[in-house]
């Protein structure tokens, strides 16, 4: 497949330092992270899984820069996080095009909103390339099927050639041929770029058969429970033995004894 | 309100053919029957009283009979479009509505004239005053059409304005919702005395119609944008200028046209009352001056004029409409 051209830059290193955050809800703090403490080397794919509603996706938008923590500070290759970037970019559960762009006009949303279309434009081209919608470069966003949405989205993230992809259960809403087939997607571009990529996802199965690492978060207030290596090759399978442990560890970390 | 546009014009949507391809257009051998029956009455039956051009009525129901007969030979041969096809039993409905009207009035001479106006009446005033009437029908559109743009511009800009900054928002909303809700006409006293011509006066009054709904529905829409669009523009880099152009105003539109068609129909309603009142000239001039000379044939054919012209503005809006949101999905065709 096609590599994006543009200097393929190293993954970014992240580190969360010791953040604590609260939502006010009917004037009430209500805490969704506690004393988070998380290194994430460049180049890393890391998962989180918790239980739902723990504040996993509350410490993407931290990440991302789209909300500032309570206390404690996230940093970006050493620098403090103020405010959202293009090297960071994030990948929703829903694909949030914008249903009055084609699809390659969504891909081309980042560069266009920094003025860099005119420099960088075949890079919207070689994205679409790289997860296969060429086709429907044209094709307005009612027109595609759900996976193919969540691939114009993925599209759109590395068309700005991120450091760090944040991914929020990204492929939580699709259907499960497809579900497999994105997450090796996935995985063949996070190989081919080298990005870091921050995963939060339900399915523990995904974190295993994807990440390197993968952080089990408590229930809200989240804290880390625990931080698992998983040091398995790729290509890896769902039935291998050593997969299965880890995910019987998981579960019953998140109190889901099977 | 947007619910409420949608169900009327669905209403008035004609539904799609579902006529096979090359079979006989019954309705068409019908409806060049009916047209040529309806000519018969007109051309062989006398008038009870003296009118003039009863043969050319006569005559022009004997074309439309004519080209509908041969609209219905052609169809053997070949398929004829499928909004010609559809629209057959309207022909039907027509030949007989216009043999109706002009056997109870000129034939029968049942109604009151000159209240009621024989068909032939009123296509006399279209052979003898069509000068008068294409004018008229030019000097409202040169009232309307600049007055609706003005209010349409300026409530569209209020809109985005309240729907994205809250400054503007607390000192625009409680005007918009104090003045709004007033009908423009209302302003009408106090119009035609602070502005210097009838015509600015009725510019003003016109725009304020438009303005209105244009602004609410903007507002609305702008205000209605998921968050999520926001979030993805800025983490790839976006300034707030882009994400009121690119991101909000869009996903907008559909609001915003919703708005527009109803300042349309307001604009209508300002621009007749304000022909009537001030302006000395216009359809609503023309009825108004008709009516006063009992000319009621005259007012009928303006009366018909307006619902023409009226009617292909909104289609006109409605055209720009489905080119510009031709991304979404099942619009509603007019």
């Amino acid at each position: 497949m096609v590599a994006l051209q543009a200097a393929v830059q190293a993954g970014l290193a992240l580190d969360v330092a010791n953040v604590s955050h609260s939502f006010s809800l009917a004037g009430q703090p209500l805490p969704v992270l506690e004393h988070i403490n998380l290194r994430v080397g460049p180049g890393e794919f890391v998962a989180l899984v918790g239980p739902s509603g723990c504040g996993k996706s509350s410490l993407l938008r931290l990440v991302a820069g789209l909300d500032q923590p309570t206390t404690g500070a996230v940093l970006a290759d050493g620098q403090t996080i103020t405010g959202p970037d293009p090297s960071r970019v994030l990948m929703f559960q829903d694909p949030t095009l914008y249903p009055w762009r084609t699809v390659r006009a969504n891909a081309a949303l980042g560069l266009e909103a920094r003025g860099e279309l005119r420099r960088y434009g075949h890079r919207v081209d070689e994205a679409l390339q790289l997860v296969g919608l060429t086709a429907f470069a044209g094709a307005y966003p009612h027109q595609i099927s759900g996976g193919m949405a969540q691939r114009a989205s993925l599209a759109r993230a590395l068309v700005n050639d991120p450091g760090l992809l944040i991914l929020d259960e990204p492929l939580g809403k699709l259907d499960s041929l497809t579900r497999l087939q994105m997450q090796s997607e996935l995985l063949r571009i996070w190989r081919d770029r080298g990005f870091t990529a921050l995963l939060v996802t339900h399915d523990v199965e995904e974190a295993l058969l994807l990440a390197g690492r993968v952080i089990v978060f408590s229930e809200r207030p989240a804290r880390i429970r625990a931080d698992l290596t998983v040091e398995l090759p790729y290509p890896r399978h769902r039935d291998d033995p050593a997969l299965t442990g880890l995910r019987r560890e998981i579960l019953a970390l998140l109190g889901l004894e099977s | 309100m947007d619910a409420l546009t949608q169900t009327y014009t669905e209403e008035v949507a004609p539904r799609r053919a579902s006529a096979a391809r090359g079979s006989a257009w019954r309705l068409g051998w019908l409806a060049a029957f009916a047209w040529a029956a309806t000519a018969a009455v007109i051309l062989g039956w006398g008038d009870a009283d003296d009118f003039e051009r009863t043969n050319l009525l006569g005559e022009i129901a004997v074309a439309a009979g004519v080209v509908i007969l041969g609209a219905a030979s052609v169809h053997r041969f070949r398929a004829l479009p499928a909004g010609l096809r559809a629209s057959g039993a309207w022909l039907v409905a027509l030949a007989i509505g216009l043999c109706g009207w002009e056997i109870i009035t000129a034939k029968l001479d049942l109604l009151p004239r000159p209240f009621f106006a024989a068909p032939q009446a009123i296509l006399e005033v279209f052979t003898d005053d069509w000068a008068r009437l294409g004018e008229s029908v030019l000097r409202s559109l040169w009232l309307l059409i600049p007055s609706y743009l003005i209010g349409a511009g300026l409530g569209f800009l209020v809109g985005v304005a309240i729907g994205w900054s809250r400054l503007a928002g607390y000192w625009m909303h409680p005007v918009l919702r104090l003045l709004g809700p007033v009908p423009a006409v209302a302003w009408i006293p106090v119009a035609f005395f602070v502005f210097p011509t009838s015509r600015s006066a009725s510019t003003f009054l016109i725009a304020l119609a438009t303005f209105f709904p244009v602004a609410v529905l903007t507002w609305s829409g702008v205000a209605a944008v998921s968050s999520a669009f926001y979030d993805v523009a800025r983490t790839m880099g976006a300034k707030p200028w882009f994400l009121v152009r690119k991101v909000a105003v869009p996903a907008a539109m559909p609001s915003v046209f919703v708005g527009l068609f109803m300042g349309l129909g307001a604009s209508f309603s300002v621009l007749v009352v304000a022909e009537m009142l001030g302006v000395k000239a216009g359809l609503g001039w023309y009825m108004q001056w008709a009516q006063g000379w009992a000319a009621y044939g005259n007012m009928y054919a303006a009366l018909l004029v307006m619902a023409l012209m009226c009617s292909a503005l909104i289609t006109l809006l409605f055209r720009i409409r489905d080119r510009l949101l031709s991304w979404q999905k099942g619009v509603v065709r007019w």
